[in-house]
């Protein structure tokens, strides 16, 4: 059954998947060139980046410096905000995202997405919420006991079920911050997304909550890619391979999480991560 | 600090001052509020009570089975009118609401066109427009063109009057919806339509349902439009083809008689339409409860 339900997701998949297997492959997202604007300002400035495939990678810089509006990028939210645009090219699996031809609502199926705030659907229960996206994507191709099956497996992922199992009826405005930021998460899991957007995802949570959000980040490596932008050094250090520190709208530096911390090659990332501003 | 014997400072002694006044201040204004807010209640209670008062001697289950008789025969009721009314609204709000609901529903999600203004603005005068405009309007169209009075020209009037009021609370509620739950369901791969259908809309129910009750209050209670397009009838009818009954204009024709046997019976079918206004605003609520509260597929 739940073989059935892939074979539907690959389906719809292929349209966006690499016709053969290059170097590209192990990139799971490119972006070249990439600028982004708010009517006139310039908040993401010429940046290319590669995200490889499997990967934890954490965009971090001080506020204001387009972290978000490039994350946003990646899955062409940026351009749902009136007067924003996109200019560039983002690689999803070596093919152009704001190529022709390319239907945005599909990209947004096979990456997903997480706030900074918390955002569950309050008409809905905690597993009609878990259940969203899979409703929208695959219709009514799956029945009752496969969306069940999905809903568990997506909740034991974001480490939720065990607190919620027993009332996967009741509205997810019940639930505390931190399990409807994880109920989110479980949300964006339920699809199968190649790759996860956290936009802040811990911002507005308590530590514990935060301490179970990372768990989950770090975990998530095996079978997908993440892109998380964080406001917290330390975060980025604890979960991320990959670390891409911002400034004013450019990409200062990329590397290995532990070179960026520790021998940074710039002088402001330097700064940045020695707390000397931001 | 008195209490210990020590002695004020100039600064907290005007501290003191400006905390005893600022207490003063509050308790003045609260109290202005209640006064305001009781003397705001006070004409809908003084109205219930006389109608009970009036009324209730003249409603018996007769008033609710039997047709209109004619004077001095007992047991007259307005059977057909309570039908009517309810076949009236029921047609006024399969008109008003979805116009209503989509209109509003565009104004806020897709507010910023010239043409959203223009809406907006319109959908403002039609609401100040006197309701017998409307009537006229509905006559000279509805009625005129087909030859006879009618349920349905009857229920297309007021279903008109109903249009800009749910349209107005429709774009308020919808706008309180918050901004982040359509990106979550655009980021999940919602089309926009879908979104605004099945996020947004559903989020918002609750608020436009109180807006809808509203109109239907209100337009449950139009006398002047039915004048010149339901017309009234004497007769039992449930053809929307055909003139129909309807409580008000029976209260009207009743209440301008000379008998004192319709004045009463005038009374009763005023109580009448307000508990039916009451039932259904019950009913509404209840079952929009019921669905947000239960988890459904």
């Amino acid at each position: 059954m739940v073989a059935r339900m892939t074979d539907a997701m690959a389906t719809s998949v292929s349209a966006l998947e690499p016709t053969a297997p290059t170097a590209q492959t192990a990139l799971a997202i490119e972006t070249r060139s990439l600028d982004a604007y708010f009517g006139s300002t310039h908040a993401v400035r010429d940046v290319s980046l590669t995200f490889p495939q499997n990967e934890v990678t954490a965009i971090i810089g001080p506020s204001g410096c387009g972290k978000s509006t490039l994350l946003r990028c990646l899955n062409r939210m940026h351009e749902t905000v009136p007067l924003a645009r996109v200019e560039g090219t983002v690689l999803f699996h070596g093919r152009n995202i704001y190529g022709a031809g390319v239907d945005p609502i599909a990209l947004r199926r096979h990456v997903g997405m997480v706030f900074q705030r918390p955002t569950p659907f309050p008409t809905m229960s905690i597993r009609d919420n878990v259940a969203a996206g899979l409703r929208v994507q695959l219709g009514e191709r799956l029945d009752r006991r496969q969306v069940d099956e999905i809903v568990e497996r997506a909740l034991r992922q974001a480490a939720l079920w065990e607190e919620v199992k027993d009332r996967l009826k009741s509205s997810a405005t019940g639930i505390s911050g931190g399990q409807q930021q994880r109920l989110c998460i479980a949300r964006a899991l339920a699809t199968a997304p190649h790759v996860l957007l956290l936009d802040e995802p811990t911002a507005s949570l308590d530590p514990l909550s935060t301490q179970k959000v990372e768990e989950l980040v770090y975990e998530l490596r095996s079978s997908m890619t993440v892109i998380i932008v964080t406001h917290n050094m330390q975060q980025a250090a604890r979960v991320s391979d990959r670390t891409v520190f911002m400034l004013s709208g450019e990409m200062i530096e990329t590397a290995p999480t532990r070179a960026l911390f520790t021998t940074p090659s710039d002088a402001r990332t330097e700064a940045y991560v020695t707390g000397r501003f931001g | 600090m008195t209490a210990v014997g020590m002695r004020q400072t100039a600064p907290a002694r005007a501290r003191a001052r400006g905390l005893a006044r600022r207490r003063g201040t509050s308790v003045v204004m609260i109290a202005l509020t209640c006064v305001a807010a009781a003397l705001a209640i006070v004409p809908l209670i003084a109205i219930l009570a006389y109608l009970l008062k009036q009324g209730a001697g003249a409603l018996s289950l007769d008033f609710f089975r039997n047709m209109p008789k004619p004077v001095g025969e007992p047991g007259g009721g307005m059977a057909n009118a309570i039908v009517g009314t309810l076949m009236l609204i029921g047609i006024a709000s399969s008109v008003g609401l979805p116009i209503g609901i989509g209109a509003g529903l565009y104004l806020a999600e897709r507010g910023g066109t010239k043409l959203a203004d223009l809406v907006r603005f319109l959908a403002d005068v039609l609401n100040g427009l006197p309701s017998i405009v409307m009537g006229i309007f509905a006559w000279e169209f509805l009625v005129r063109l087909v030859g006879h009075f009618s349920a349905l020209a009857g229920g297309a009037a007021i279903g008109a009057t109903m249009i800009p009021l749910v349209t107005r609370t429709t774009e308020e509620m919808v706008r309180t919806v918050p901004q982040s739950l359509r990106e979550a369901a655009l980021a999940l791969g919602y089309p926009r339509w879908r979104t605004s259908l099945q996020i947004v809309l559903r989020t918002a129910l609750g608020g436009i349902v109180t807006g809808v009750l509203v109109a239907v209050a209100r337009v449950a209670g139009e006398t002047a439009p039915l004048l010149f397009t339901a017309f009234g009838n004497q007769f039992w009818s449930t053809n929307v083809s055909q003139p129909i009954a309807a409580l008000p204009l029976q209260v009207f024709v009743y209440a301008i008689s000379p008998y004192d046997e319709w004045h009463a019976q005038a009374w009763a079918g005023a109580l009448v339409l307000i508990g039916l206004v009451l039932v259904i605003s019950v009913l509404a609520r209840f079952a929009v409860r019921s669905r947000h509260g239960r988890a459904n597929d």
